[in-house]
């Protein structure tokens, strides 16, 4: 517990906005819309990286969405890829460089449609790398497309009366795909609405990172962020919209630890 | 000088290890499937990474991120698999890697797809065919190298018969210098404001938005150099020619012994043989066919050369397709035509006509 001494003034000074910037952060505005879920994402995984002191090898596959657009302030080495491929190109950089810290930044469009059978042969192959799944629940750079991951009765642009399963099929889960996997050594999932849902999310970077630098397998973590723009909502309902569609269908907590599936903590 | 007996493939597979290839990811397929054999086996003694990736997709995927850190990697497989590659083979050429392919063609129908680049976008891969295992050996060596130095991907066009035979050949290992390569990821600028960001469309740290234009006209500056500088091409007897074969590859090694037989006996017959099917030798084969009264061009595909052909000669000569589609019934492009009886009496109706033609 921290005590705060108010008998005199602060030792140190005050910290400005711009003293907290993480060390990959270049500063400058980013182009994502009010109320976007994956600036905060990107933040938790950065700070997490430069407190984990590993901003010297942390390299990057991205994949195309809306958070290709940050990639300009992303400040660590990395490929632009193809959507979907980002889980096989991050492989041929670990494999050649096992030493570096490899991530992956994918949407669910990206992750869930395109790219499904990459993410999944990857966590199969027990890749030491750390796979981001930035899952919104719309292809958000088109507009609000359904996408793999829009839950029943969503209503996206093509899905204008709302997602209906019997027409458009179910949603996908990728932690209940990926947790069986042998070779895969942590599965989680998280979002950003609250405080307390952000230093969980940071929490989770920090144990799929340890997961990869001890080489138990492929790390998996899943952020569930708001996209009032793709679901057609005002900018400060994002949070409890998502509490209320999404986070009931994708469960929040931990799924495997250590290549050993466990219980999820459940959302609290 | 060592000599010994290896298999097309086997050859292929060694010279690109001992070329520096460290990295190498494939997906079976025939007559491609005995190059991956053979790097599966011989990578790790070599401290390299082959992967079997689960479909062609993610093997392009892999050697783009293998290719990303520096090292010289390699993919490879046949015209239906490539197709699979055209995508990821469009971005990695944009974004300037050194990529080396091992096109194992089924025959010789894909002369357009490694050609004309494949995919999206305006970009071309060398593309260096060689005719027999001795010359493909040199070709190893000469992609990675070329790769390397243009910073972008080489294909070597094979077929079912250069990975299947057996042929005599040096494979004695070489001393081959690896360039330094400060464009790799390794994370060292990160935190500096200017990490490297290795893309297809223009991306700067830092920077808001992209700048295709300016970054594809880059591009574009470079084919132009590569087309001057990379071109390369084997005539013979085209000095006097009146009719003169063209064709190129494993056709080629047929039309050559037929046409020295015929120059044997006397026909003033020529040979001309692009060995960069891009940058296609366009001046030189101008060059070469001058003089002659018509080009017969012998490919075993519906006519694809061929339109370089044209656009080299630029009407100096008529261009008159003789080879054709031929195939067995394994449609791995080993057909009735790869038969030097059969080439000659083609070869010889067609020298009759224009010789008539002369003479008239």
């Amino acid at each position: 517990m921290i005590i705060i001494d108010t008998t005199r003034p602060p030792q140190e000074p005050a910290k400005q906005k711009w003293d907290n910037r993480p060390d990959l952060l270049i500063e400058g505005d980013h182009d994502l819309c009010p109320g976007c879920g994956e600036p905060i994402a990107l933040r938790c995984m950065l700070e997490v990286i430069q407190e984990m002191g590993l901003s010297k090898s942390a390299i990057g596959a991205v994949g195309i969405g809306c958070y290709t657009a940050l990639t300009s302030l992303l400040d660590t080495d990395m490929v632009q890829c193809l959507h979907g491929r980002a889980p096989s190109v991050a492989t041929g950089i670990k494999r050649m460089r096992p030493e570096s810290l490899v991530y992956t930044m994918q949407g669910d469009g990206d992750m869930v449609n395109e790219g499904l059978q990459e993410i999944i042969h990857s966590a199969a192959r027990g890749e030491n790398i750390t796979c981001l799944l930035l899952n919104n629940g719309v292809f958000g750079e088109t507009g609000g497309h359904m996408t793999a991951t829009t839950v029943i009765g969503q209503r996206t642009k093509n899905t204008l009366e709302g997602r209906d399963a019997a027409y458009h099929g179910h949603p996908i889960s990728m932690t209940d795909l990926l947790t069986p996997l042998g070779g895969v050594g942590y599965v989680a999932r998280s979002t950003v609405t609250t405080a307390k849902d952000i230093q969980r999310t940071r929490r989770y970077f920090k144990k799929a990172f340890e997961t990869q630098i001890e080489g138990k397998g492929l790390s998996f973590i899943e952020v569930l962020t708001m996209c009032p723009t793709g679901w057609f909502i005002p900018v400060q309902e994002g949070p409890d919209y998502l509490n209320a569609t999404m986070s009931p269908v994708f469960k929040i907590g931990e799924f495997k630890v250590d290549g050993k599936i466990v219980t999820p903590e459940g959302q609290v | 000088m060592s000599r010994e007996f290896v298999e097309g493939s086997e050859a292929l597979a060694r010279a690109a290890i001992d070329a520096g290839c460290r990295f190498f990811a494939g997906y079976p397929m025939t007559p491609f499937t005995e190059v991956l054999d053979h790097m599966a086996e011989k990578m790790p003694a070599a401290g390299g990474v082959c992967i079997n990736a689960e479909s062609e997709l993610e093997a392009i995927g892999m050697t783009w991120g293998a290719l990303a850190t520096g090292a010289r990697a390699a993919t490879g497989s046949v015209g239906q698999g490539l197709s699979l590659m055209q995508e990821s083979f469009s971005e990695i050429t944009r974004a300037e890697l050194p990529l080396v392919v091992f096109n194992m063609a089924r025959g010789q129908s894909d002369y357009f797809q490694s050609t004309r680049g494949g995919g999206h976008g305006d970009y071309y891969h060398i593309v260096l065919c060689p005719i027999d295992i001795h010359e493909a050996i040199e070709h190893v060596y000469l992609a990675f190298d070329l790769a390397d130095r243009w910073r972008n991907p080489v294909q070597i066009y094979g077929d079912y018969l250069l990975g299947h035979t057996w042929e005599s050949v040096d494979l004695s290992p070489r001393s081959v210098a690896l360039p330094s390569k400060e464009w790799a990821l390794d994370g060292s600028l990160n935190g500096t404001g200017r990490a490297r960001n290795i893309n297809s469309i223009g991306m700067t740290k830092g920077a808001k938005g992209i700048d295709p234009e300016t970054f594809w006209n880059r591009l574009q500056d470079k084919y132009r150099v590569i087309q001057a500088a990379e071109t390369r091409i084997e005539t013979e007897f085209t000095d006097d020619a009146l009719y003169t074969v063209a064709a190129w590859g494993t056709a080629a090694k047929f039309v050559r012994y037929v046409v020295r037989e015929m120059r044997k006996e006397g026909y003033r017959i020529g040979y001309i043989r692009p060995i960069t099917l891009w940058p296609f030798p366009t001046d030189a084969f101008k060059a070469a066919a001058r003089g002659a009264r018509e080009i017969g061009v012998f490919e075993l595909n519906g006519g694809q050369m061929i339109e370089d052909v044209r656009l080299s000669l630029l009407g100096d000569a008529p261009a008159v397709s003789i080879g054709g589609i031929s195939s067995d019934s394994s449609g791995f492009g080993v057909g009735p035509l790869l038969n030097t009886a059969r080439i000659r009496e083609i070869i010889e109706r067609h020298y009759a006509r224009v010789a008539a033609a002369r003479a008239a």
